[in-house]
């Protein structure tokens, strides 16, 4: 597929602030699942800062805003042709090893009913794979999709608990379910073509990626029940959310931030 | 037990003290106790009063000085700076590899979840290689000795290793209070400690700094307890001393506010830990720090001395593996030993702690400055038990080495002189080259019978000489 993506965001403040640093992971990694046609991102007034890529495989890019600036917009634009690999991220090079992602976060720590819930989905399962989708579909079970029923600082915890969540909880209570299960688990920001009527809306959307030895890691989607397809473009990946966030930023002065998103992702061709 | 005097040895004086002997015997009390009153003054006057690394206790509380100085020859040195050197050089070697290619890890030297899962490694550093691939510039290796040729390490500092100022400033006190000692010694100079410094951080300058580096120390501020130290090395060295508000990131470089405006920083010595340096990688909270500093670091905009992630090399539980990281990086063996060491996380280990407990010395793997430990011998049968049960809640987190015989130095006391406990931190830099001033920060134990020198449990300090030939 050939995938279109447009995707603002804009940063409004109150007062009007003395500067702004970004640092952006908004670039779509480089498998053998995607390649990028035509990518910009830009901020307005700003002056672009060093850019790398880091041990997960993601370019990052530092940005910088002059003050006093009272709005900013970061407006992605891009144009990606991707391929069906099954959720199998090949090709694709990085220099953390898996192991690192084993580690707890905040809101990844399993706690009693999410390795109770991994333990049922997996226990007993030798075929990793098997397991790794066997988990998938317990989160999904386990949390109904509804936004706004929970936030951005929401815990996998938390969200097992209410049972209902949005695809940050999915794709955190799935990280969280894998590692307790021993199995690396990390969580990845994308963007996803949705046709209208076709499940969760979710054009700026995230998942996991859970080790799978012999595939390495493979995407899992509990929000969608399945594995990435062409209908996905991969950008970055973290611990969790914040690890992963596309846009990190700070502000120096005292105004209200006020914030707001804007995303479409068309099919340029099917 | 019995333990080596450093001075007094086989009823003969040995041959590095010698000159002290006839020193002590002709100081009568009234002199010393006047001396030592005035050392004293003398460090209030500076304002010395900060606690060595992660130690704790009272900030403001003066360390005790010790007049009665600690002495190696020539040779014992050079054995000594060979030994750090060594280390550091594996340290770092270490520290490239595992944010590199990790080949000790796969090579099965090291078990990956010690290094891959331990809190101390950064992610963020993965992928990367700093200039000329030092991790850790100014590695402090804490050193104690048991016999006349027997020396081992004791732990690792990678990150930012403090108390280097007590190097300096016992060394000026006691050559302003016994300008004579060090005419009778040939004594080899410490001062060029702050310049080589300099020199070593300059030249780890990033690849995007044209010209002569600009350094700067990055402190978190007067209310650090170090921050004596972080002055006095600027000032030392004529550098900067800024904390994060000072500095902001533009484009791809970090500047620094001056009264003739924005200049360009190429390194950063900070003293501030990982967790606060950038609020945009770790910590969202820390207002310490300089938000985008990393991505600047990241892409060759400026060095940051000691790297983020360098902990991960000084870790207590990581520690057991350097003679390893010795033998597999430079193909060496190890001229330093390490103190033997027990893991509890290992069953047959644990075993054996559990069955030695009254003879061992039990330390928490992230715990520092004598807290959180147990020294076995001096323990009561209900201290032990207590402890045996937080090492059983959590082996993983818990060493186990035997109780040294640290060595002594005659150390003034009421009485007179008296053999007290020491050890030895030397500052090894890295940077272009490797290299130490021949001496370092020797803490000595005060109270009686104690092994412990943390400052925050009775420690003091002396003066180290190492004696030219």
């Amino acid at each position: 597929m050939i995938l279109s993506v447009q995707h603002r965001t804009t940063y409004r403040y109150d007062r009007p602030v003395r500067g702004v640093v970004q640092s952006h992971r908004l670039t779509p990694s480089v498998f053998d699942g995607q390649r990028t046609l035509g990518w910009q991102v830009g901020l307005s007034e700003g002056i672009r800062g060093g850019g790398f890529r880091d041990g997960a495989g993601d370019w990052v890019q530092g940005w910088s805003v002059r003050g006093p600036v009272g709005e900013i917009v970061v407006l992605v634009q891009g144009t990606v042709e991707t391929a069906d690999l099954s959720g199998v991220l090949r090709g694709h090079r990085e220099a953390i090893p898996p192991e690192a992602y084993l580690r707890e976060t905040a809101t990844t720590r399993a706690d009693r009913a999410l390795a109770e819930l991994g333990l049922e989905a997996a226990a007993g399962l030798a075929d990793a794979l098997a397991a790794a989708h066997r988990m998938c579909e317990a989160v999904a079970g386990a949390i109904v999709w509804r936004p706004g029923a929970t936030q951005a600082a929401t815990t996998a915890a938390e969200a097992l608990a209410r049972g209902e969540g949005v695809c940050q909880d999915h794709a955190h209570a799935l990280i969280a379910v894998a590692r307790s299960r021993g199995v690396p688990a990390r969580y990845v920001t994308g963007y996803l073509f949705a046709a209208p009527g076709e499940g969760p809306q979710e054009a700026a959307h995230a998942w996991a990626e859970l080790w799978v030895q012999g595939l390495g890691w493979v995407g899992f989607d509990p929000a969608n029940r399945c594995c990435p397809d062409a209908r996905y473009i991969r950008i970055g990946s973290g611990l969790d959310a914040r690890g992963a966030a596309p846009i990190r930023g700070i502000a120096r002065g005292n105004g209200a931030e006020h914030l707001d998103v804007d995303v479409a992702v068309q099919a340029v061709q099917q | 037990m019995t333990f080596f005097n450093e001075m007094y040895h086989d009823g003969e004086v040995r041959p590095p003290y010698a000159r002290l002997e006839g020193w002590t015997r002709a100081m009568p009390a009234e002199l010393r106790q006047m001396k030592q009153a005035e050392a004293e003054a003398l460090f209030r006057r500076i304002g010395i009063t900060f606690a060595v690394y992660g130690e704790g206790g009272d900030p403001d509380r003066l360390i005790p000085f010790d007049m009665f100085p600690r002495v190696f020859t020539q040779d014992e040195w050079r054995r000594l700076e060979r030994g750090i050197k060594q280390r550091a050089r594996a340290l770092n070697a270490f520290l490239v590899d595992v944010y590199g290619r990790g080949e000790i890890v796969r090579a099965g030297r090291i078990p990956g979840q010690l290094v891959y899962r331990n809190a101390a490694y950064e992610a963020a550093m993965a992928g990367f290689v700093p200039p000329r691939g030092v991790f850790s510039h100014i590695v402090g290796i804490d050193i104690v000795r048991t016999g006349p040729n027997d020396f081992f390490v004791l732990e690792d500092n990678c990150r930012t290793p403090s108390g280097v100022s007590y190097m300096l400033e016992n060394r000026e006190i006691m050559m302003r209070m016994f300008p004579a000692l060090f005419r009778e010694n040939r004594i080899e100079p410490v001062d060029s400690y702050p310049e080589r410094l300099r020199r070593t951080l300059a030249s780890v300058a990033p690849a995007k700094c044209a010209g002569e580096p600009t350094v700067v120390i990055l402190t978190p501020g007067h209310f650090n307890s170090a921050y004596y130290e972080h002055s006095f090395l600027a000032d030392l060295m004529g550098v900067e001393l800024v904390e994060g508000q000072d500095l902001f990131v533009e484009g791809e470089f970090v500047f620094m506010r001056t009264t003739e405006g924005p200049k360009r920083v190429d390194v950063i010595y900070r003293r501030i830990d990982d967790g606060f340096l950038d609020p945009l990688c770790f910590r969202p909270e820390s207002m310490l720090g300089v938000p985008g500093l990393m991505d600047v670091y990241r892409s060759g905009g400026v060095t940051l001395a000691s790297a983020p992630g360098a902990g991960v090399a000084d870790d207590k539980a990581v520690y057991v593996y350097v003679p390893e990281m010795v033998r597999f990086y430079l193909g060496e063996e190890p001229i330093l030993p390490n103190v033997p060491t027990w893991q509890c996380g290992q069953r047959e280990d644990l075993a054996h702690v559990l069955e030695h407990l009254p003879e061992l010395v039990v330390k928490e793997v992230h715990g520092s400055g004598g807290y959180g430990m147990l020294v076995g011998p001096r323990a009561s049968a209900a201290e032990i038990a207590a402890f045996r049960d937080r090492i059983l809640a959590d082996p993983d987190s818990y060493i186990a080495q035997p109780t040294l015989a640290l060595s002594t130095v005659p150390t003034f006391v009421a009485e007179g002189l008296a053999p007290r406990h020491v050890d030895l931190r030397p500052y090894c830099l890295v940077g272009e080259r490797v290299e130490l001033v021949p001496g370092g920060l020797t803490r000595v134990a005060l109270r009686e019978g104690s092994l412990v020198v943390n400052s925050s449990q009775g420690g003091g300090v002396k003066d180290t000489w190492v004696l030219a030939e």
